[in-house]
């Protein structure tokens, strides 16, 4: 009976094979080899030359986790605290523009940043670039923010949120209150009832919620290219210019490729230590 | 027997959809072990939720060593609950669990001036140890310090339970039916483990629980509550014995309960025949309900009985038969050591103090009759088992 069950997933483990598997073989193979295949630690050295496009892309990468977690986690909170009116609309709220195309999405973030965008020409319409021009004696017509860390920040932000959200949603909704009055109940304040019974509690969610947040931001290439102006290049975008680029070298790529997925890995696994850890230290 | 701690004065609590409570007066001594009993909805939850401090009254007050505390929340109660799942922190092992109370240090207050300022202080690790191993000790479960929550037995979580909300010393412990999710087995070591830690400590214990057996075996005080309301308060002798309608009478063990007419003081006036019994003090020819508990009645020979009737049903219950008895239409139960055959005509005896007269109650006529004998034997079957507490769902 047993067996025939395991059967059943069978189209998963061969979808998982010729898309999963396979795919990071030939990572490995592409990445100690030349374009005449034999094998090389060159694309590895010749990486040293990319250390600031690394740097910053684990920066930016890091900085909208952060900024995902201080605005998911007190909007998650709320969500579950609050009645079902609430919940549906902030729900709502986060889902509807995951319904929407995301490079669609991150183009009209573009045209909302533009040097002559909605923004600034809000700010503009205010008098805002009046004023200080007036007091500062400068003479600016616009905030500039395509190009900037910010931008692509803000894009990370923006179309990550909803992972950081839903799965310390999930984890609050489900907390039994119980705890939290037992938490009371043995002299424990609101604050200490959060700090001592929902934080750790909600730890999982947390993880979960960084690290979806945390991977697509490190890899991904259409928003530092849409909202970075081509000047904020991160690993994404190197990778994808091997492939498909004008500096085509899928060798190198597929090392570029695989550090990445290497330190991911290692970032991800001290993070989990690290969240045990923690689960540890609050105990004592 | 001693000082009264707890006062409840006219409680009330109200939802849009409901009265959950129906005026509330109630007592609580010192030391005391009390217990809400009732069927579920009755409002006995609840009544320990306005105790500890999770629910307000919609109005009435909670007195606590005369002092009101209706608004007071529950992290400055010097009362400690143990909820109906336990509520075990998952994130902490045993020891951690136990000492939660203890790490969020003890209230110290001041007195400077005329004027008291409340500060917590920190407890020292040394005096944390010593309390939280002398309360695993207290409730058997030395060695366990490190396991987790999740490697317990639900006995064992019990009984962390029990040692979390009892470090803190309170002056009250609040039991929500904790030996619900036990086995039969395990729920009557519990019990006496309960009552020998109640004396030990030397604190009130107000225990809520849907089972008779279990509050008469462990209760200095019962009070017996229905549809928000308090239908008796007494030592479980009185309650036994002396119930007031016949809601308790059906309530707190087997009874047959019997229309009756007060012809004059102590004598009772049954299926058009008058019995001497041991209650006065009713109006002559009053309408009364008559309890006579199963134990109660003696089967004598057809020709000697005060009352005949035919046997029914017999079920053997390895103490005793539970032995259906028709007289007139309406079915007794009788617990007899003898066997007498289906169909046999038997004769009973009542002695006066075998007859227990009630005045009417609204109750009146809805309980007491076997005749649906085996549907009754699914209620008592059921009787572990209890749907969520309706009153758990209003959350303040």
């Amino acid at each position: 009976m047993k067996n025939k069950r395991s059967l059943l997933a069978i189209p998963y483990v061969g979808w998982m094979a010729l898309f999963v598997v396979a795919p990071i073989i030939m990572v490995v193979i592409y990445a100690f080899t030349t374009a005449d295949f034999s094998v090389t630690g060159e694309n590895f050295t010749r990486m040293s030359t990319f250390t600031v496009i690394f740097t910053r892309s684990f920066k930016l990468a890091i900085i909208a986790t952060l900024v995902c977690l201080l605005i998911g986690y007190p909007l998650s909170y709320a969500m579950a605290k609050e009645g079902k009116g609430f919940q549906r609309v902030a729900m709502l709220l986060i889902m509807l523009p995951m319904w929407v195309n995301f490079l669609l999405r991150t183009y009209s973030m573009m045209s909302i940043m533009e040097n002559n965008g909605l923004i600034n020409q809000f700010f503009a319409a205010i008098g805002l670039f009046d004023l200080i021009n007036h007091v500062f004696g400068t003479n600016i017509q616009y905030f500039k923010m395509i190009g900037t860390q910010g931008a692509v920040v803000v894009g990370m932000v923006y179309n990550y949120l909803p992972f950081m959200v839903l799965p310390i949603y999930s984890t609050l909704i489900k907390m039994d209150n119980t705890l939290l009055e037992a938490a009371q109940d043995l002299g424990a304040d609101t604050a200490t009832v959060f700090r001592k019974v929902i934080l750790p509690l909600s730890l999982p969610g947390i993880l979960s919620g960084v690290t979806m947040v945390f991977v697509p931001s490190v890899s991904t290439f259409a928003i530092s290219r849409l909202l970075g102006g081509g000047i904020q290049m991160l690993l994404g975008d190197l990778i994808e210019q091997q492939f498909l680029g004008g500096a085509y070298n899928p060798h190198l790529g597929s090392a570029i490729a695989l550090v990445m997925m290497v330190i991911v890995v290692a970032c991800m696994w001290v993070m989990n230590r690290f969240g045990e850890g923690e689960e540890q230290a609050v105990m004592l | 027997m001693s000082k009264e701690l707890i006062r409840l004065k006219d409680c009330v609590m109200a939802y849009d959809d409901g009265v959950v409570l129906d005026h509330i007066n109630l007592y609580i001594n010192d030391k005391e072990f009390l217990t809400l009993l009732g069927p579920s909805g009755c409002g006995k939850t609840t009544t320990l939720r306005i105790i500890g401090g999770f629910l307000s009254p919609t109005s009435g007050d909670v007195l606590f060593d005369d002092v009101r505390i209706n608004h007071v929340p529950p992290h400055k109660r010097e009362v400690n609950t143990v909820f109906q799942k336990y509520a075990l922190f998952p994130h902490l092992n045993v020891y951690e669990n136990v000492a939660f109370g203890l790490r969020l240090g003890k209230t110290v207050t001041n007195v400077v001036n005329g004027k008291s300022t409340a500060k917590k202080v920190k407890i020292p690790e040394q005096e944390i140890h010593e309390r939280v191993m002398e309360m695993l000790e207290i409730v058997n479960l030395k060695g366990f310090e490190k396991r987790s929550i999740s490697a317990l037995s639900g006995g064992q979580q019990q009984r962390v339970a029990i040692a979390r909300a009892l470090v803190n010393r309170p002056k009250v412990l609040l039991l929500d039916e904790p030996l619900g999710a036990l086995d039969m087995r395990l729920r009557k070591d519990m019990q006496n483990e309960l009552k020998r830690i109640q004396q030990e400590m030397g604190i009130t214990f107000i225990y809520v629980t849907h089972d008779q057996e279990e509050a008469l075996a462990m209760s200095d005080t019962v009070v017996v509550m229905d549809g928000g309301r308090i239908q008796q308060i007494g030592t479980p002798e009185d309650i036994y014995n002396e119930p007031k309608n016949a809601f308790v009478a059906d309530f707190i063990g087997e009874s047959n309960i019997i229309d009756g007419i007060m012809r004059a003081d102590e004598v009772v006036e049954i299926f058009n025949r008058k019995f001497p019994c041991l209650d006065k003090g009713f109006a002559k020819d009053e309408p009364v309900d008559v309890v006579i508990r199963p134990e109660d009645v003696d089967i004598v020979a057809e020709n000697q009985g005060q009352l005949k009737g035919t046997v029914t049903s017999v079920t053997f219950k390895g103490v005793h038969y539970d032995t259906i008895v028709d007289f007139y239409g309406f079915k007794w139960l009788i617990q007899t050591t003898e066997f007498h055959a289906v169909g046999t005509v038997i004769g009973i005896h009542l002695d006066p103090d075998a007859i227990h007269v009630m005045k009417k109650s609204e109750y009146s006529g809805m309980f007491g009759d076997y005749s649906s004998y085996s549907e009754e034997y699914e209620e008592i079957g059921d009787a572990d088992y209890e749907p969520e507490e309706e009153e758990n769902g209003h959350e303040e």
